[in-house]
């Protein structure tokens, strides 16, 4: 071991020390270790709370994922994509050979179909192709589509770095819908907006609230011990350690006996998969009849309460939403329903929807709308916004100093785009000074001009034509999302090339043998992948850059601060930790960073200038470390020398509760809500909606389907203005349940963070309940009930093929009590796509379990997707593999 | 008195989030601590071995996890058999001579916990070290822990550095057993709640007038156990038992005769 010197960085899973052997690899340097951070004596104490006659304090340290502790194995990794690559039959002046994609015949060992060429060669091939389609094509024929977490930084990530160069270089955008929002997004919007979280819940100052007056939290779909509401690795465990030694009760809904619970529940309920807003109507059927609900309040702040009232009671449909309807609807016993429903308006509770506060995995399901819509029924009926009575999910609304600014990635970065990102509620202010520096906007990711929705982006190539609704994450306003685009846009091109950044939609969209066949598509002439591993799509690419980790370059960012849609989301840390992304080791083969290789692009292109200003990315970090409060604390020397920072208590902060100024009425005196929004509000005190009150019959929905009749169509039925249940298009009532009799559940997974941490040869394929080793070959794992394996004659870690008329996928199955009879459990997002054939055509060993999700949208008019259930046979494999 | 390194696993807050497994591979993979051990190979080898026991049945279960390093035995199996391939530290530290124990596929066969793994690239047997080189500050490291422990988000995992009569206290304190103690009663390695692994349960729940029955006194004959009420759920919930015969007895009522050999969740029972 040569000279160990101690760094720091970051990722999606917490903020870490990087010891690295600075000698290594003829001085390249090589990652010795990556651990939490532990705080020294300098380091304040972020914030005291009294609670119930004791003194909290925050730990003194970092907690992190095992996708972040594993991560030297990513960046060393044979994986990698060490130098340039251009596919063979693929001539950029000639035959594309489109047909040729996934062939993946002869060429270089280590990357079967492929040839190496070098950094000039591939560079003035994409260089100059870019600039022959502008010529040749007009404006829009370039379209860009990275990955939802490439890698992790505020300089480095695609809503700076990558969309600096899009716009200065004239490519749109394959727009991201909101994939763990969708319900939120689609459905809570319109009961109570909050569109500057789409959807989600305000959840300031909760954890004191809680801590100080609640009685009792009631997990739905909520799991942080796998999620950790986002970025924020393990900071929240603690927090439900304390909250349960004080005795507070703690319930989970799930169809999964998930992480959170099998720490902390004292009872478990699996709702028949897309069957959540059902038991919740059961449960406020319960309220109504037995007068257990905070009716000053509803009478107050709540709009079509009697019409909901009226739906529970059956006086509409005829059908009372009682707990024996619940119990045939759900398949929880009825007594248990009352029970809970009960003992839930006994208590001062929290119900912690979703993992985040918001989100959840029902909310990404074919009933998500409904499911959101719900959780806010229940809520206010128990008075939401009095002390104890609330949304929140364990996970934000720490008492750190909110006034301390320091942006998230999702505020821009370098790019100051304010169409695309939250730059313009403050960062490009503070960033640019408009003479020396300047912000980068679209002319072309515009609702005004061309663009695609990434869940149809198959559609689109294939077809060569898609309508839809919304524009990618639509937060401005509730109604925007009804907005109709189209492609090609009129007066637009087709699209005649494909960069994409990353390659995991097969692991991560629905029914994704459709991101397969497109590749062969003869409308989709060229396809260049900027990406760090020869994985998933990746190897559908006509050309290839090598792209570098952030442990291999410069960047600065906060501990789980990604801000834009999720306000303060640095909340969720017991903590605020800042830390300096030193370049720990030089990047790996040829590779280079993102920045460096659309610097060396922007050259060709002649747009160098707009591009870099002259800045390396250091030279932006330093940019970016000007324009927040840093410079308060610390000095830029210190910084690069200590390479983190703790943010200090703010002991005189106004403290502001979420909804307790809807709750008692007076003027929002949160941080930025009703300041982010005001145009909508009445006097600031009120809600987002039409009413300014809590919507269970939403105003704009009824507008909306005003609008659709008034064109001669049909009302919505997919959502309807009063919130209902609706038996669900994947659920029990529908499909062919009896071809395909098991329903399965796909949530975001726990041993990595989308595809960041799966495959790659990294260490975390070697964990038990990720993926399991048979033959060499390590396979995804699908959980199964132990009635439903022994009926189909599988054992613990046999081979079983999950198939469906959208595809089949190869997995190795663990038999399990923690799902009922009749349920699957799979993640979704395998980094990995292997077909054992013809690819888009054939079983996949690699892991793609959304191969068998639907690509239907969540809601007739939403382009949102619902691929968290769907129903699937599962039989022994008995195929060969090779 | 000379002071020893302990690990204390606390079966009940582990929920397999398997840092301290990867938080091993990323020390010892691509990392060669000799005089202390060579490298770990990429993949295969579990020196923090996490074990998976499920009991119950939906919709009462437990989900229970024992991470099972080496177990650092105070009379090691793995000595008795190959005396001069191991070493066991004066603070408690059982380590394999990589020159001494070259080639020695036998040694994996010794050890009760099948905590020794081989390495056939360098053809030589591993396993768990107490990380004893960042411990002996020869490792570059600024931690003084095993990986294990400071990765640990839940604090089921604990690092200890105690004198002999400090260590007593904790064990008698927090009820701290040996895994498997007939093949080992002593060592480093120390276990909590550890009937959660290694023992049963019998859950249920009482229903009144088609109800949840909150308030019942539930106890089980068969087994000196404290008295239960029931939750809002109308639950109770006797864990920590062996097998053997049992009666649930509800509000001094005896109702149903349990034979038990694997947890049992016995439904909900109509008073």
């Amino acid at each position: 071991m040569g000279k160990i010197v101690r760094k720091t960085n970051s990722s999606t899973g917490g903020p870490v020390f990087v010891d690295v052997d600075v000698e290594a690899n003829g001085g390249k340097g090589k990652i010795v270790r990556i651990y939490p951070m532990d705080f020294v004596d300098e380091d304040p104490v972020a914030w005291e709370l009294e609670a119930r006659g004791k003194t909290y304090r925050p730990p003194r340290k970092t907690t992190y994922t095992c996708y972040t502790a594993g991560f030297k194995a990513m960046v060393h990794s044979k994986r990698r994509i060490l130098y340039p690559l251009k596919r063979i039959g693929f001539d950029v002046n000639g035959d594309r050979n489109v047909e040729g994609r996934g062939k993946w015949e002869g060429g270089d060992p280590l990357y079967p179909g492929y040839e190496r060429i070098s950094w000039d060669e591939a560079l003035d091939i994409v260089a100059n192709e870019m600039m022959r389609i502008k010529r040749e094509h007009g404006p829009g024929a370039i379209v860009a589509e990275p990955s939802s977490h490439h890698m992790w930084g505020n300089v480095g990530y695609r809503h700076s770095t990558l969309f600096r160069f899009m716009n200065v270089a004239g490519i749109t955008y394959a727009d991201h819908n909101p994939d763990s929002w969708e319900g939120w997004h689609w459905g809570a919007i319109h009961s109570w907006g909050f569109t500057g979280g789409l959807g989600n819940p305000e959840q300031w100052d909760l954890f004191e609230d809680c801590m100080k007056h609640s009685t009792m939290i009631v997990f739905w779909s909520s799991d942080p011990e796998t999620n950790a509401g986002i970025y924020s690795a393990y900071e929240s465990n603690i927090r439900r350690k304390w909250l349960k030694e004080m005795g507070i009760k703690m319930v989970f809904i799930d169809p999964y006996f998930n992480h959170t619970a099998v720490l902390f529940a004292d009872k478990w309920f699996s709702p028949r998969i897309g069957t959540d807003a059902a038991l919740a109507a059961a449960i406020a059927y319960v309220w109504v009849t037995e007068d257990l609900y905070d009716k000053e309040y509803v009478a107050e702040k709540v709009y079509g309460f009697e019409e909901f009232k009226a739906y529970l009671l059956g006086e509409t449909d005829g059908t009372p939403k009682s707990s024996e309807w619940g119990e045939a609807e759900t398949g929880i016993p009825a007594h248990d329903i009352r029970a809970l429903a009960r003992e839930w308006a006994k208590n001062k509770t929290q119900l912690a929807a979703g993992g985040l506060g918001g989100w959840g995995g029902a909310c990404r399901g074919p009933t998500g709308m409904e499911w959101t819509r719900m959780m806010i029924a229940l809520a206010a009926m128990q008075g939401l916004g009095k002390p104890g009575s609330n949304m929140w999910s364990t996970t934000q609304g720490m008492p750190t100093d909110y006034y301390f600014y320091f942006p998230g990635y999702a505020e821009g970065g370098i790019s100051g785009d304010c169409d695309n990102s939250a730059a313009g509620i403050t960062l490009v202010n503070r960033m640019f000074d408009g003479i020396n520096s300047r912000p980068v906007p679209s002319n072309l990711n515009v609702p005004q001009a061309q663009f695609m929705p990434r869940f149809k982006i198959p559609e689109c190539w294939i077809d060569g034509h898609y309508e839809w609704r919304g524009k990618g994450f639509v937060g401005a306003a509730i109604e925007q999302q009804f907005m109709k685009y189209k492609y090609p846009a009129d007066g637009y091109p087709r699209f005649q090339m494909y960069y994409k950044y990353g390659g995991p939609h097969i692991g991560t969209m629905g029914a994704t043998n459709r991101y397969v066949k497109m590749y062969n598509s003869p409308l989709m002439p060229m396809v260049v992948f900027q990406a760090i591993w020869f994985e998933g799509e990746t190897q559908f690419g006509d050309i290839i850059l090598p792209a570098c980790t952030n442990f291999e370059r410069w960047d600065i960012s906060e501990f789980a601060n990604c801000a834009g849609y999720i306000p303060a989301s640095y909340t969720q840390c017991n903590s605020r930790v800042i830390s300096l992304q030193m370049k720990c080791v030089e990047p790996e083969g040829e590779s280079k960073s993102d920045y460096q290789i659309f610097r060396e692009l922007s050259q060709r292109l002649g747009i160098e200038g707009p591009f870099t200003e002259g800045k390396d990315e250091l030279g932006w970090v330093k940019q970016l470390f000007y324009a927040t409060d840093l410079p308060k604390i610390i000095t830029w020397e210190k910084f690069l020398e200590k390479g983190y920072v703790v943010v200090p208590p703010n002991p005189t902060r106004h403290k502001s509760p979420a909804f307790r100024w809807f709750a008692e009425g007076y003027e929002q005196d949160v941080p930025m809500a009703g300041a982010f929004r005001p145009c909508d509000m009445v006097q600031c005190k009120t809600l987002q909606t039409q009413s300014g009150k809590i919507e269970l019959v939403s105003n704009s929905l009824k507008r909306f389907d005003a609008s659709l009749v008034a064109q001669g169509l049909e009302p919505d039925e997919t959502r309807p203005p009063l919130t209902q249940y609706i038996k669900p298009w994947t659920g029990w009532h529908y499909e062919d349940t009896e071809k395909y009799p098991l329903a399965v559940l796909s949530p975001h997974p726990r041993f990595s963070f989308h595809t960041m941490g799966d495959g790659k040869d990294a260490f975390m394929n070697d964990i038990k309940d990720h993926r399991v080793r048979v033959d060499g070959h390590d396979y995804w794992i699908i959980r199964i009930n132990t009635k439903d394996a022994e009926a189909r004659g599988i054992k613990e870690g046999d081979l079983v093929k999950a198939y469906n008329d959208r595809g089949a996928v190869i997995l190795a199955a663990q038999v399990t009590e923690r799902v009922p009879a009749g349920t699957c459990h799979s993640y979704e997002s395998s980094a990995e796509y292997q077909p054992i054939g013809k690819p888009g055509e054939s079983p996949d060993r690699g892991g793609c379990v959304n191969i068998l999700s639907s690509s239907q949208f969540i809601g007739k008019h939403t382009s949102g997707m619902a691929t968290e259930h769907y129903r699937v046979q599962v039989e022994k494999w008995e195929g060969g593999l090779n | 008195m000379a002071k020893k390194k302990y690990l204390v696993i606390d079966v009940a807050l582990c929920h397999d989030c398997n840092n301290c497994f990867i938080a091993c591979k990323d020390e010892h993979v691509m990392n060669s601590w000799l005089p202390y051990i060579d490298e770990q190979p990429r993949h295969g080898h579990r020196w923090m071995n996490i074990e998976r026991t499920e009991r119950g049945q939906y919709p009462r279960v437990s989900a229970n996890f024992l991470p099972k390093p080496c177990q650092h035995c105070a009379e090691p199996k793995c000595k008795e058999a190959f005396d001069e391939s191991v070493t066991v530290r004066e603070d408690g530290i059982v380590l394999i001579d990589a020159e001494k124990a070259k080639g020695n596929k036998e040694l994996l066969d010794s050890c009760p916990y099948d905590a020794i793994w081989y390495n056939e690239e360098k053809g030589v047997p591993q396993k768990c070290t107490f990380c004893a080189h960042i411990l002996d500050g020869q490792a570059g490291a600024s931690i003084c822990s095993t990986r294990c422990a400071h990765s640990c988000p839940t604090e089921a995992i604990t690092y200890h550095d105690l004198d002999e009569a400090e260590f007593e206290k904790l064990k008698a304190a927090e009820g701290l057993e040996r895994y498997k103690p007939e093949e080992s009663p002593d060592g480093l390695v120390w276990y909590k709640n550890l009937y959660r692994f290694t023992k049963h349960f019998i859950a249920g729940g009482f229903l009144k007038d088609g109800e949840c029955a909150e308030g019942v006194k539930v106890t089980l004959k068969g087994v000196d156990v404290p008295e239960q009420t029931t939750n809002y759920f109308g639950d109770f919930w006797f864990d920590g038992l062996a097998p053997g015969a049992y009666t649930i007895v509800a509000d001094g009522q005896d109702i149903m005769d349990v034979t038990l050999t694997e947890s049992v969740n016995v439904g909900n029972i109509a008073l």
